[in-house]
């Protein structure tokens, strides 16, 4: 099947998301779309799949003209698509969730699970895929769900398959499994639309590349076009992929965490027995698949969370500069920034800012009880301003006036406002937990270079991140965690692939260990069978 | 190709993870099993008999009356309401959740609420002439239970589909006056039953036009709806059906029948099989609802507009339509619970006469665990605790009307307490689908 888009333009009030885009999606072909969050990739894909009108162009299929006024009419056309965040419903079995608005009817009018189960067993037999029709899909692990998508996709015999984003919640060695089967896929004739921002996947698998950024076709690439090209098409000038780092030279230990455990309230263990140290002047990276326990450990380490046992030692000084060393575990958030520790959430919308504030508020939120920014209980309206004016500037702030709210900017001025506020103190130790997700390559570049002045600054740095090239790029050791354990501490400049077994559970020793480090691509037992 | 995904080598780095204690159930029990020990047990005179009716003339065992002695049937129930306490510090001490297929916690409080139950009975009824009849006990518990359970399963099916029904009150009210005036009208009880749903239906549109279409607060809209609802009735009710009663306001009722044969079966068929016709309806919506809900396409397309619209969306379901659609079929299932108040009594209507009922069912949805079948058996619960004043008010006991009233809030901590299993609530309801 060949899919054509013909100046598909799509706009939200004043927003063009999408302005007359053309893509042609030739059969048996995987074509990536490349650009940045925000460029517009997704909102064309949900254009595709009938879940927007588009407000101009046309969808041809074949050369015949269709028109889509939902999702129904997309797949039966042929089109099925693997959404970023997984349309699975957590309470349905995988049969479930695959026969759902094609249910096979048996007798009285009832849905046939038997045949619903045969036909996952038919699919997940013809890809290699182990999935159990009759598992809840909630007690699946992430990497299961997204083949459950596929299978679903390929029950309603989809021709051209989009995949929104497909390696955001998978471990590397996950990935590389991902993309066997897209080559399966491909070899069976099925085209595959690859959506991403990771240069390196695009150049591994893909056949076409067309770059999207602004909302707008700049140029389409093959596979062979360098990463730094690829990079400053998706951006528009010239990006540099490598951070600027200079050796690590750690001071004096600053915090040191011993026999952290965390049990949740329903008595599930999210954090066991956790041990690290972090020297000034170092970036301790947190690795791991999101939901391995590394939002719990920030959120203990900053004191949101009250842990059963352990300790977190912080070596600091006090106000009249004499050094001190403080237990913050069970002490409450205000004592633990009172002992300069700054932290960037993970969810800077929910819990790094308040949305209806002004950008001037939101950069004091930390300090407004104390002198400068309030005297006797009252706001110092002017010294809240002349700092809002100073930092706005030095963080370049796009945005109207310091006294606009929060809400109205971008993404990345938002982070911005929130790292400048964290970064105001002196610091001693600073969390950041996913300070760069969702942002545009600007800003991440901006982010870090600031994470990189702490580090010079001799600050002790722990750095929370699912991106691995993040980690890699920061880091000075990496730690890595599954299931609340902390699984081992690598170097920086450990292969990804040993990271990525990590990420799966196995110790680093034995990560590293011959027969385990195979071939990056290969991940030893995949292939088609 | 799945062995890196599936093998992940939990079983290496997990050390046994301790399950919280919970005490909710072993104290529950013994502080109950101590109120039978000093409430029943002491002041039973010695030599007293309780007289409980288990079989009447018609079933297959003829006339059977049990004559115990009082006090020695409250001391052998009082000692196995201690033994299951004890089981369930046991339980509690260890983290024993299971034996063999034996759920602890919800077991142990099913046996021990009958052993409560029945000592509480035996006391009632000990060193009187009056025999309790038992198959009437359980036949009026289950009379009493229809409006809940008509209730009850319409919060089921709008909660699956995501809308939260707190109309259900106005809805009952509807159905009663419509059922009323309609069967006056008609002089014939099947017009009014078969109007009744239709009264309900048009409370659940108007509950999801304001829902689904304007977005409103589900519970707010409800709530207006159910004071809509009362005024509205009452208006008309003091204007038009009290100043032209025989026209609006003569009496019908539904016949009760009795079925042959499985009436005659003893103890349980003079409660099943001989019952007025709403309860025969009873039956077949709940069967009908159990099965479709969880294996009928309609009941899969349902659930997932609950818990995960847009997913819903994506596979081509219409999510506000199934929404709009079922939460009027909701409300329809409500209003024919509320010919319950009239035409199944041979009733007029009367202001607010489903005093709060509605509420109750909400109560008997959410401790059923959103499942047709376990909202009938809370229902029936409180069918049960409601329907013991007049049981026992039949035999002449004097129990204080306000503990009576009681009964129903005690059954429901026994069951909350055993409840420690998951019930949850479908994911996305209250929640508007903005497509």
């Amino acid at each position: 099947m060949r899919l054509e888009l013909r100046q598909v333009t799509k706009k939200f009030g004043d927003f063009v998301a999408n302005d007359a885009i053309d893509l042609i999606v030739e059969p048996g072909q995987i074509h990536a779309l490349l650009g940045e969050n925000g460029a517009g990739k997704s909102t064309l894909m949900n254009v595709l799949y009938g879940l927007y009108a588009a407000d101009d162009g046309q969808i041809l299929i074949d050369g015949a003209e269709v028109t889509f006024s939902g999702p129904g009419d997309a797949m039966a056309a042929g089109i099925g698509m693997v959404h970023q965040h997984f349309m699975l419903i957590p309470v349905f079995t995988v049969a479930e969730n695959v026969v759902l608005g094609a249910e096979p009817i048996g007798p009285f009018g009832m849905i046939s699970i038997r045949r619903a189960r045969a036909l996952v067993t038919e699919i997940s037999a013809r890809f290699g895929f182990d999935v159990d029709p009759d598992a809840p899909v909630e007690d699946l692990p992430v990497g299961v769900q997204q083949r459950v998508e596929i299978i679903k996709a390929l029950s309603r015999s989809a021709k051209v398959l989009i995949l929104d984003e497909p390696t955001a919640v998978l471990t590397p060695q996950e990935t590389d499994e991902l993309m066997d089967i897209m080559r399966q896929l491909r070899a069976s004739g099925t085209s595959i639309v690859f959506i991403t921002h990771k240069l390196r996947e695009v150049q591994e698998v893909a056949d076409t590349i067309t770059v999207i950024r602004h909302g707008k076709v700049v140029g389409s690439a093959s596979p062979q076009t360098s990463q730094a090209d690829l990079a400053s098409m998706m951006v528009g000038r010239q990006v540099d992929l490598t951070v600027e780092k200079t050796a690590s030279t750690p001071g004096p230990v600053v915090v040191e965490v011993a026999g952290l455990t965390l049990v949740g309230p329903d008595g599930r263990l999210l954090l066991d027995d956790i041990c690290f140290s972090v020297s000034a002047g170092e970036i301790l990276a947190v690795a791991g698949v999101q939901g391995n326990g590394q939002t719990e450990l920030a959120e203990t380490l900053i004191g949101l969370r009250r842990p059963t046992s352990g300790s977190i030692l912080l070596h600091h000084s006090d106000a009249a500069g004499r050094p001190v060393t403080e237990d913050l575990a069970g002490k409450s958030v205000s004592a633990i920034l009172e002992a300069s520790v700054g932290f960037i959430p993970e969810d800077r919308g929910k819990d790094g800012m308040i949305a209806g504030f002004s950008i001037a508020e939101n950069l004091v939120l930390d300090q407004v009880a104390s002198k400068p920014f309030s005297r006797r209980g009252t706001l110092d309206v002017a010294a809240i301003a002349a700092n809002a004016a100073d930092k706005v500037t030095q963080y370049d702030v796009r945005a109207a006036s310091p006294s606009s709210t929060v809400a109205t900017l971008s993404g990345g001025n938002q982070q911005k406002v929130v790292v400048a506020r964290e970064l105001s103190r002196d610091l001693a130790l600073l969390i950041a937990c996913q300070p760069t997700r969702g942002l545009d390559i600007g800003s991440i570049e901006f982010i870090h270079s600031r994470i990189l002045n702490q580090r010079a600054a001799g600050t002790a740095v722990v750095l929370v991140s699912t991106e691995l090239s993040e980690v890699t790029a920061l880091a000075d050791r990496i730690a890595v965690m599954y299931r609340g354990h902390l699984v081992g501490i690598a170097p920086h400049d450990t292969a990804r692939h040993v990271l990525g077994l990590m990420m799966a559970g196995v110790p680093y020793d034995e990560a590293m260990s011959p027969d385990q480090s195979g071939e990056p691509g290969d991940p030893g037992q995949g292939g088609p069978q | 190709m799945s062995t890196t995904l599936t093998q992940l080598r939990a079983e290496d780095l997990h050390h046994e993870v301790l399950r919280p204690r919970s005490w909710k159930l072993p104290i529950a029990l013994t502080v109950f099993t101590l109120v039978s020990l000093a409430g029943f047990c002491f002041t039973t005179p010695a030599g007293a008999t309780s007289r409980v009716a288990i079989a009447t003339g018609n079933s297959w065992l003829g006339t059977l009356i049990w004559s115990l002695p009082s006090q020695s049937a409250l001391v052998v129930l009082t000692v196995i309401m201690a033994a299951l306490a004890g089981a369930g510090w046991w339980a509690s001490l260890r983290r024993v959740t299971r034996v063999g297929i034996v759920k602890i916690g919800s077991w142990t409080s099913v046996v021990f609420g009958i052993c409560f139950v029945s000592a509480f009975l035996v006391w009632a009824v000990a060193g009187r002439g009056s025999v309790l009849q038992f198959t009437s006990l359980l036949s009026g518990a289950l009379f009493l239970s229809v409006p809940l359970v008509f209730g009850a399963m319409a919060g089921t099916v709008c909660e699956h589909v995501g809308v939260i029904n707190v109309s259900i009150e106005g809805q009952l009210l509807a159905g009663a006056f419509m059922a009323a005036v309609v069967g006056s009208l008609s002089r014939n009880p099947w017009i009014g039953l078969l109007t009744a749903p239709l009264a309900g239906a048009v409370i659940g549109a108007l509950l999801a036009l304001f829902a689904v279409r304007y977005w409103v607060d589900h519970i707010i809209v409800g709530v207006v709806l159910n004071v809509l609802v009362t005024g509205l009735t009452s208006y008309l009710f003091s204007t038009v059906l009290t100043h032209n009663t025989a026209v609006f306001s003569s009496t019908v009722r539904l016949p009760t029948w009795k079925i042959p044969l499985l009436s005659q079966i003893p103890v349980i068929g003079p409660v099943l099989f001989v019952q007025n016709v709403l309860v025969y309806v009873m039956y077949v919506v709940v069967i009908l609802l159990q099965v479709l809900l969880f294996r009928s396409r309609w009941g899969l397309r349902l659930r997932a507009c609950g818990e995960h619209p847009r997913a819903a969306d994506t596979l081509g379901v219409k999510v506000n339509r199934t929404r709009v659609l079922n939460t009027i079929l909701g409300g329809a299932i409500a209003g024919l619970g509320g010919a319950y108040f009239t035409i199944a009594h041979g009733l007029a209507f009367g202001k607010q006469m489903t005093a709060g009922r509605g509420y109750i069912a909400l109560a008997a949805m959410i401790l059923g665990g959103w499942k047709p079948k376990g909202a009938l058996v809370a229902a029936l619960l409180f069918g049960f605790a409601d329907n013991l004043q007049n049981a026992l008010g039949v035999v002449g006991v004097q129990v204080p009307s306000q503990f009576m009233l009681m009964a129903p809030y005690l059954v429901t901590i026994f069951a909350v307490a055993g409840l420690v299993g998951k019930v949850r609530a479908p994911a996305m309801e209250g929640k508007p689908y903005k497509g």
